[in-house]
C-alpha cells in the first residue's frame, strides 16, 4: 500500500513545460532513496491551473507545488518526501500565506468549483483502466445494460435536462430518443471533439485526463440507440489525446468492456478513432461526418435530422465530449444529484478555457448560473499588471464580447445568449484596455474567412468583404458608411448561410459594435486606435527622456530618425513604417506610441 | 519553389505505404486515414504518391486534390526539417501571437506555409494549440516555446540552425 502519492500534472501546458521528465525524474529518485515501497508518482491529466505549470500536488495532505522546475525535484524528494519537510518556496503563491500552508481544495481557484466533467482528471492516470475502475468507472455502463431497458436509460438522460455541451444546449435525452425511435438496419454514435475553437481546450483536457469516461458514455449512448459501432472524431493537432485515446480503446477492449456482449449480454460496440485534418467548420455535425465519410468536410443542407439520417445515411448520435463526461456519473449519483446543481434550466456544470488577459489562466468547472465576475475576478484572480478589464469573449469565432457592465450576469445558455453571445464550447478570452475591439472583431473575421468551406455564397463572399471593411478601418482608411455596410451585411450572413459557422460569423462584429461603438467611431473619425493596438494608426515619438544615444538611429530601418549626439532625437513621421525598432532597441525607454 | 520527390530514394516507404493501403481499402471513408499516413511517412503529399493512392483506392485524383487542398493540415510541398508553428488561437493573439509570427517570417525570410530553400525550417499557423495558459505559444517539432516575447524569437530559431 501506497501512502503518499505524488501527482504530477500531465496536462498539455504542463506537459510543454517539461512535466513528463519532472515525474521521470521524481519517481527515479524515489527509488533510488528506497522511498518506492511507501511513495508512488502519478502523472494525471490536466489539473486546471495552467498558468502556474507545471503542477505538482502531494496526497494525503494535499500539498501543492508550481512552477517546479528539474532541479527542484531533489529538494522536493529529500525535503519533502524523506524528511517531511514542505519546500515552502516551491508552494503554489496563494497556498502560502501568513506562514501558514493550505492544502490545495482551499485554494480559491479549486474552493469555487464543482468538478463533475473533470471529476477525475488530475486525480487518475488516465493511461490506467484500472484507476477508472477503482472510481466507480463503468458501473454506469454495466448498470445501463445489465438492468435498465433502452427506453429508461433515455428516460433517464432526459429527466436529468442535461444539455449539450458543445455550444447551443440542445437536450441531450431528447436527441438520443429520436435516434432511438428511428429504425434502421444500423446506427451510429459520434464523439466530437474536433474542438477547434480558438481559446478553447477543455475537450482536449478531458481527453487528455479521462478519456474512459467519454468512451463508457458512447457505450451507454450506443446501447440506448441500438448502435453497435462508434467514432471519436478528434483534432489530430491533440498528439497526447489521441495517444491517451488510442490507449484506452485498446484497455477496455482487453478488459471486455467494448467489443462483443458486453458485460455478458448480447450488445456489441466497438469505437474508432478517426482523426480530422485541420478545418473549422468539421467542428460543425454534417461537415463533421462528410470528413469520417473521406470527403471535403462541408456542410450538408439539412432536410432529415442527422439523427434520422446521419453518417452513411444513418441515424446517428453526435455529442461532444464534454457531454459525455456529464453522462456516466448522472448513472451513478443519480438525476437528483444532478438537477440539484446549476440553474433549473441548466442544470450541472460548465467547463471553461480561461484565458487571455487573466492571472490564473487555466481550466474552471463551475456550476451554471455563477456569474462572469466570479469566474473572472475570483477564480481567475482578475487582470495583471493592474490593468483595466475591457471585455470577455465567449463562445469562440461564434461568440461576442461582453463589456464591463454585464459582469454580474448568472452564466448559463439563455443569459449569454440574450447578450449577443454564446457559451460555445467554453473559451472565455478576457481582455483588457491595451486591447482594441475593432483589431479583435477583424482576427475573427481572418478566421472565419480561412476557415469558410465556401459552399455557400453569404458566408464565402460576406465574411470575405466584411474582413476588407474591418482591414480599411483597422488601417485608419474607414468611413462611417464602412460601418454601415459591416450592419447590413451582419445581417444578411446571419440569415442567409448555411450551417452554423456562417450563421455566427458576423456575430463578434455586431457585439462589438454594440458594446464598443465609440471605438469604431474613433478609428473612422479621428484616425484614432484609443488602445493603441493598431499600428497604422500609431505614431512613434521621441520623449524628453532620450538621451541621444543614436541607438534608434543607427537601427532604424528607413533612417527616419535624426538628430545630433547627447542630444534629444526626433522622428520623422511623413517617412516612419512603424515597425517599432526603435522603441525596441532604446536603452533609455525614451520612445513612445501614441 | 519547385521541390523534386525521389522516388527511388523512397522506394521501401512506398512499398509498406501501399501494404498500408491494402489494409485499409475495405473501410468506409478511407481517404483520410490513407492520406494522414502518407503525409507522416513522406512529410508531404507529393504528386506520386497521390497517384498511387488514385489508382490503389480507384478514387479520381480531381478528387483526392480537392480533399487534399481542403484541410489546412495536409501539404503539397515538403516540410522542412523544423517545423515551426505559431499558435494564432484568441488567447494567444491577445498575448501578441502576431507579433511572434512576423518575427519568425522576418528571421527565416518565409512567409506562413512556405518552406526555406535548404528544407530547414518551414512555418505554418495553427489554430490554438490547446496550451492558452502557455501563451503566446510557439512549437518547434514537438518542443513548446510559451510566454515568448518577440525578442526571443530569434534565440529559440538559432538552437535549430
Amino acid at each position: 500500500m501506497h501512502s503518499t502519492h505524488v501527482l504530477v500534472c500531465g496536462g498539455t501546458g504542463c506537459h510543454s513545460s517539461e512535466g513528463d521528465k519532472i515525474r521521470e525524474l521524481l519517481a527515479e529518485k524515489v527509488k533510488e532513496k528506497g522511498l518506492d515501497g511507501h511513495i508512488k508518482v502519478i502523472l494525471t491529466g490536466c489539473f486546471g491551473l495552467c498558468e502556474s505549470g507545471p503542477n505538482i500536488v502531494i496526497y494525503p495532505e494535499g500539498i501543492f507545488y508550481s512552477h517546479v522546475k528539474l532541479e527542484d525535484v531533489n529538494e522536493i524528494v529529500e525535503e519533502h518526501l524523506q524528511k517531511g519537510h514542505v519546500v515552502k518556496r516551491l508552494l503554489f503563491k496563494e497556498s502560502y500565506v501568513d506562514g501558514v500552508i493550505k492544502p490545495v481544495n482551499e485554494i480559491n481557484f479549486y474552493k469555487k468549483q464543482t468538478r463533475v466533467a473533470l471529476r477525475n482528471c488530475g486525480l487518475i492516470n488516465p493511461e490506467n483502466i484500472d484507476e477508472y475502475i477503482a472510481l466507480d468507472g463503468y458501473q454506469a455502463l454495466s448498470k445501463a445494460v445489465t438492468e435498465m431497458t433502452q427506453q429508461e436509460v433515455i428516460d433517464l438522460v432526459k429527466t436529468s435536462n442535461l444539455r449539450g455541451r458543445g455550444g447551443a444546449g440542445f437536450p441531450t435525452g431528447k436527441k438520443w430518443e429520436t435516434a432511438f425511435k428511428y429504425s434502421a438496419d444500423q446506427k451510429y454514435v459520434i464523439c466530437n471533439a474536433d474542438e477547434g475553437d480558438p481559446g478553447a481546450f477543455m475537450d482536449r483536457s478531458i481527453l487528455e485526463g479521462d478519456p474512459h469516461s467519454v468512451l463508457e458514455a458512447m457505450a451507454i449512448c450506443g446501447y440506448a440507440i441500438g448502435a453497435n459501432q462508434g467514432y471519436v472524431y478528434v483534432r489530430a493537432e491533440y498528439p497526447i489525446a489521441v495517444h491517451r485515446l488510442e490507449v484506452a480503446i485498446e484497455q477496455a477492449k482487453e478488459k471486455g468492456l467494448l467489443g462483443k456482449n458486453i458485460f455478458g449480454t448480447d450488445f456489441n460496440f466497438d469505437i474508432e478513432l478517426r482523426l480530422g485534418a485541420g478545418a473549422f467548420v468539421c467542428g460543425e455535425g454534417t461537415a463533421l461526418m462528410e470528413s469520417i465519410e473521406g470527403k471535403r468536410g462541408m456542410p450538408r443542407v439539412k432536410i432529415h435530422r442527422t439523427s434520422h439520417k446521419g453518417l452513411w445515411g444513418k441515424p446517428t448520435i453526435i455529442n461532444n465530449v464534454e457531454t459525455f463526461a456529464n453522462i456516466p456519473v448522472i448513472f451513478q449519483k443519480g438525476v437528483d444529484w444532478f438537477r440539484s446543481i446549476g440553474t433549473k434550466d441548466s442544470p450541472g456544470t460548465k467547463v471553461f478555457a480561461l484565458g487571455g488577459k487573466v492571472k490564473n489562466t487555466g481550466l474552471v468547472e463551475i456550476p451554471m448560473g455563477v456569474t462572469l465576475r466570479d469566474i473572472i475576478f475570483d477564480i481567475g484572480g482578475g487582470i495583471p499588471n493592474d490593468k483595466k478589464f475591457k471585455a470577455v469573449q465567449t463562445g469562440g469565432p461564434s461568440g461576442g464580447c461582453i463589456p464591463e457592465k454585464y459582469l454580474d450576469i448568472s452564466v448559463d445558455f439563455e443569459s449569454l445568449a440574450e447578450l449577443g453571445s454564446i457559451m460555445g464550447s467554453g473559451g472565455m478570452v478576457v481582455m483588457d484596455e491595451d486591447n482594441c475591439m475593432v483589431d479583435i472583431a477583424r482576427f475573427f473575421l481572418d478566421f472565419t474567412v480561412e476557415e469558410s468551406c465556401g459552399k455557400c455564397t453569404p458566408c464565402r463572399e460576406g465574411t470575405k468583404r466584411m474582413l476588407e471593411t474591418l482591414e480599411r478601418i483597422t488601417k485608419g482608411e474607414g468611413t462611417l458608411e464602412n460601418i454601415d455596410t459591416l450592419e447590413s451585411l451582419s445581417g444578411t450572413i446571419t440569415i442567409a448561410s448555411l450551417c452554423g459557422l456562417g450563421q455566427t460569423a458576423a456575430n463578434p462584429v455586431i457585439s462589438t459594435l454594440k458594446y464598443f461603438r465609440d471605438e469604431y467611431e474613433a478609428h473612422v473619425n479621428e484616425k484614432r486606435c484609443p488602445s493603441g493596438t493598431c499600428q497604422s494608426l500609431l505614431e512613434y515619438f521621441i520623449t524628453e527622456k532620450c538621451i541621444g544615444c543614436t541607438k534608434c538611429a543607427r537601427n532604424c530601418p528607413v533612417s527616419c530618425i535624426s538628430g545630433e549626439i547627447k542630444e534629444r532625437h526626433v522622428i520623422d513621421t511623413e517617412k516612419c513604417i512603424k515597425c517599432g525598432t526603435c522603441m525596441e532597441v532604446c536603452p533609455a525607454g525614451a520612445v513612445i506610441k501614441k | 519553389m519547385e521541390f523534386q520527390f525521389d522516388l527511388e530514394a523512397n522506394k521501401e516507404k512506398i512499398k509498406n505505404f501501399k501494404i498500408f493501403i491494402e489494409k485499409n481499402k475495405g473501410k468506409q471513408g478511407a481517404l483520410m486515414a490513407v492520406l494522414h499516413k502518407a503525409q507522416d511517412q513522406f512529410g508531404y503529399l507529393p504528386k506520386e504518391i497521390l497517384n498511387v493512392i488514385s489508382e490503389e483506392l480507384k478514387i479520381p485524383l480531381s478528387e483526392i486534390y480537392g480533399v487534399v487542398t481542403f484541410y489546412s493540415r495536409f501539404s503539397l510541398i515538403p516540410k522542412g526539417e523544423n517545423q515551426i508553428s505559431v499558435c494564432l488561437g484568441t488567447a494567444c493573439y491577445v498575448k501578441g501571437a502576431q507579433k511572434i509570427l512576423d518575427k519568425v517570417e522576418e528571421e527565416l525570410g518565409i512567409t506562413v506555409g512556405g518552406t526555406t530553400p535548404d528544407r530547414k525550417f518551414s512555418i505554418s499557423d495553427t489554430r490554438c494549440l490547446g496550451a492558452c495558459g502557455l501563451a503566446p505559444v510557439l512549437v518547434v517539432n514537438e518542443d513548446v516555446y510559451g510566454r515568448l516575447k518577440p525578442e526571443d524569437v530569434k534565440e529559440v530559431l538559432d538552437k535549430y540552425r
